[in-house]
């Protein structure tokens, strides 16, 4: 490692202007701050929007290991379920099954990356500006939210419109309005409708590298949202195999990568609270909001919408509602910022997430649709509640000077 | 308009300098609305052109008799009487064009570039200028419609005026139209991106 900051050290000054690589400068800082602690924090700087001896790249990184549970495990079921679907027994070939996931997943966390930084890179260069940490979380989540064989062309457009649309065209990170990993997620899902929801997509087919069993053609199986919308309830996984609700919470059924384990979910978003780095008001609201329409939508089932039937627990558990709770909403840019404004925004977002999987059966999953919603909405929420606050105290003043 | 404009720049003004969707923001819904095929919003421009020239002719020539506190009423009226022309000849023509753009060439009538003109400059101005300025608005209006409408029927449907640009050997290779250009959404993320090229080419015209 000292070798390491030796070699950093002797390069460094062909970077700073009047060097030979000063145009690369951008670039050399990005790698150097990710590879070591650098010695000015926020504290000392404008940053974003944390004011805190830790500065956003080590916030960052906490939420990548708060993120791999999920990942891996993600990568496990993608082979899982692809097991199940070439009609073997999937119990055995652990690291098979992990390896074909990863394999199946490589791919697309590549092209994420490489599109998503190679914008930000070029963004920096010109605009001279150190290159912003935002995208490595984006770069990761962005796959994760995707069914597991979707397109790499598909994604690379997707992630490039949301990067430049959603993000730099506002200022670049920390000035976002919307969550830029679900802008891609929203993109991909109105321009190719029929490569991402169905019951062809979420279940991995293909043999990636030539590597894992065949899959008989046409092959289709829906997820359990999907599968309620259609007025089934014995849900099923791949295979006509039950999927019990201990199944929906460990996550062995089919969905994109990250959203099928509540349970893995959970250690994350555990982790975040711990590092004090996601806001546990918005998580706890966004169950409690989802809980609390789920129930009411309970109340007033009709055979209408089948979704109106499910207990309101197992609303957390199929979907991305737990997945959108723990690391969507949470997204310190776009949520709400004062405390009580968290609340309402998070409260909010649980329950237009299950309005729409319940009251509109064209979606059978709305927790993209609602955290987008709330981030339009963050902005008036933290308004509202500055005003209100500035008002009480303007009247307590006005009250004791009388 | 008291100081004297040449006829030129009258008519050319409003093709880049002065363009009533890009620089002005005006007529944005219309553009929203039409643009998600070539053909139809070809024939849009068109016929906004055509009313726009004529009434800003016509209210021109009318200019010092009509009483100021009705004279939008006025303008309304010219308008609209145009406006049920182009669109009689429109469903006597080209039907199934006219079918496509349903409401929005009776809309032609609340469209503010049109107000605007006629409030603007028609009513300043003597009928030649006037017919030069409808006619540079009109085509700066259709010039925007057109590329918006070109690059959305383009990715969205694979085809141009109806006819297949994109080769069956793409689709073969896995490419897929992209359904959200077709949603109104996206005209305006075309719309915007023609302003950032044209602002990027004309430093004068960026804000501060």
């Amino acid at each position: 490692m000292a070798r390491l900051r030796q070699y950093l050290d002797k390069i460094k000054p062909q970077f700073e202007p009047g060097g030979r690589f000063q145009a690369l400068h951008s670039v050399f800082d990005g790698f150097e701050t990710f590879l070591y602690s650098p010695r000015t924090t926020s504290a000392a700087r404008y940053t974003t929007h944390i004011h805190d001896s830790i500065d956003s790249k080590r916030t960052m990184t906490i939420v990548i290991m708060a993120l791999l549970p999920c990942f891996v495990f993600g990568m496990y079921n993608i082979g899982y379920q692809h097991w199940l679907a070439a009609g073997l027994e999937p119990s055995g070939h652990f690291w098979e099954e992990l390896f074909y996931g990863f394999l199946t997943v490589l791919p697309r966390l590549v092209v994420s990356y490489v599109v998503g930084l190679g914008i930000e890179f070029i963004v920096a260069q010109k605009k001279h500006e150190e290159i912003q940490e935002g995208f490595l979380v984006t770069g990761i989540l962005i796959p994760m939210i995707c069914p597991p064989e979707i397109s790499l062309w598909m994604l690379a457009v997707a992630t490039a419109f949301s990067v430049i649309f959603a993000k730099e065209v506002f200022g670049g990170t920390g000035y976002n309005l919307l969550n830029v990993a679900l802008v891609t997620r929203a993109f991909l899902f109105f321009a190719y409708p029929a490569h991402m929801s169905g019951d062809k997509v979420f279940v991995a087919t293909g043999q990636p590298f030539g590597f894992g069993p065949a899959v008989p053609d046409g092959f289709t199986c829906a997820t359990p949202l999907g599968q309620i919308s259609q007025g089934t309830f014995d849900i099923t996984g791949v295979g006509s195999h039950a999927i019990s609700t201990w199944d929906a919470f460990l996550g062995l059924m089919p969905g994109c990568m990250g959203e099928t384990s509540t349970l893995f979910i959970l250690v994350g978003g555990l982790l975040l609270m711990l590092a004090g780095i996601a806001s546990w008001r918005v998580m706890l609201t966004v169950f409690a909001g989802a809980l609390c329409m789920g129930w009411v939508a309970n109340i007033f089932a009709t055979p209408t919408y089948p979704m109106a039937s499910v207990e309101p627990f197992q609303q957390l558990l199929y979907g991305g509602l737990a997945f959108a709770a723990v690391f969507m909403a949470t997204d310190p840019v776009t949520s709400a910022r004062t405390s009580k404004g968290k609340y309402i925004y998070g409260f909010l977002t649980g329950v237009v997430a299950v309005l729409i999987r319940t009251y509109n059966n064209g979606y059978p999953e709305g927790a993209m649709l609602a955290v987008l919603l709330m981030n339009c909405f963050a902005p008036l929420i933290d308004w509202c509640i500055v005003e209100a606050n500035a008002r009480r105290r303007l009247a307590r003043l006005v009250r004791s000077q009388k | 308009m008291a100081e004297k404009v040449s006829s030129r720049s009258v008519l050319f003004n409003p093709f880049s300098k002065n363009n009533p969707v890009i620089v002005q923001i005006l007529g944005i819904c219309s553009v929203l609305a039409v643009t998600a095929k070539l053909e139809p919003a070809i024939v849009m421009g068109l016929s906004v052109i055509v009313v726009l020239a004529f009434s800003n002719v016509i209210i021109s020539l009318i200019r010092n008799t009509i009483p100021v506190n009705i004279r939008i009423i006025v303008q309304l009226v010219v308008v609209a009487g145009l406006v049920v022309i182009v669109s009689q000849l429109l469903q006597a023509y080209a039907y199934d064009v006219s079918k496509q753009l349903s409401v929005f060439i009776g809309l032609i009538i609340t469209n503010c570039i049109l107000m605007g003109r006629l409030e603007a400059f028609a009513m300043a101005n003597k009928p030649w200028p006037s017919f030069l300025d409808g006619i540079g608005n009109g085509i700066g209006y259709a010039m925007i419609l057109i590329i918006t409408g070109f690059f959305r029927e383009l990715l969205g449907s694979g085809t141009l005026l109806g006819f297949q640009v994109v080769p069956d050997a793409f689709y073969e290779a896995g490419y897929v139209n992209n359904g959200l250009m077709i949603l109104p959404p996206m005209a305006l993320i075309v719309v915007a991106c023609i302003i950032w090229v044209h602002r990027s080419y004309n430093k004068d015209l960026q804000e501060q």
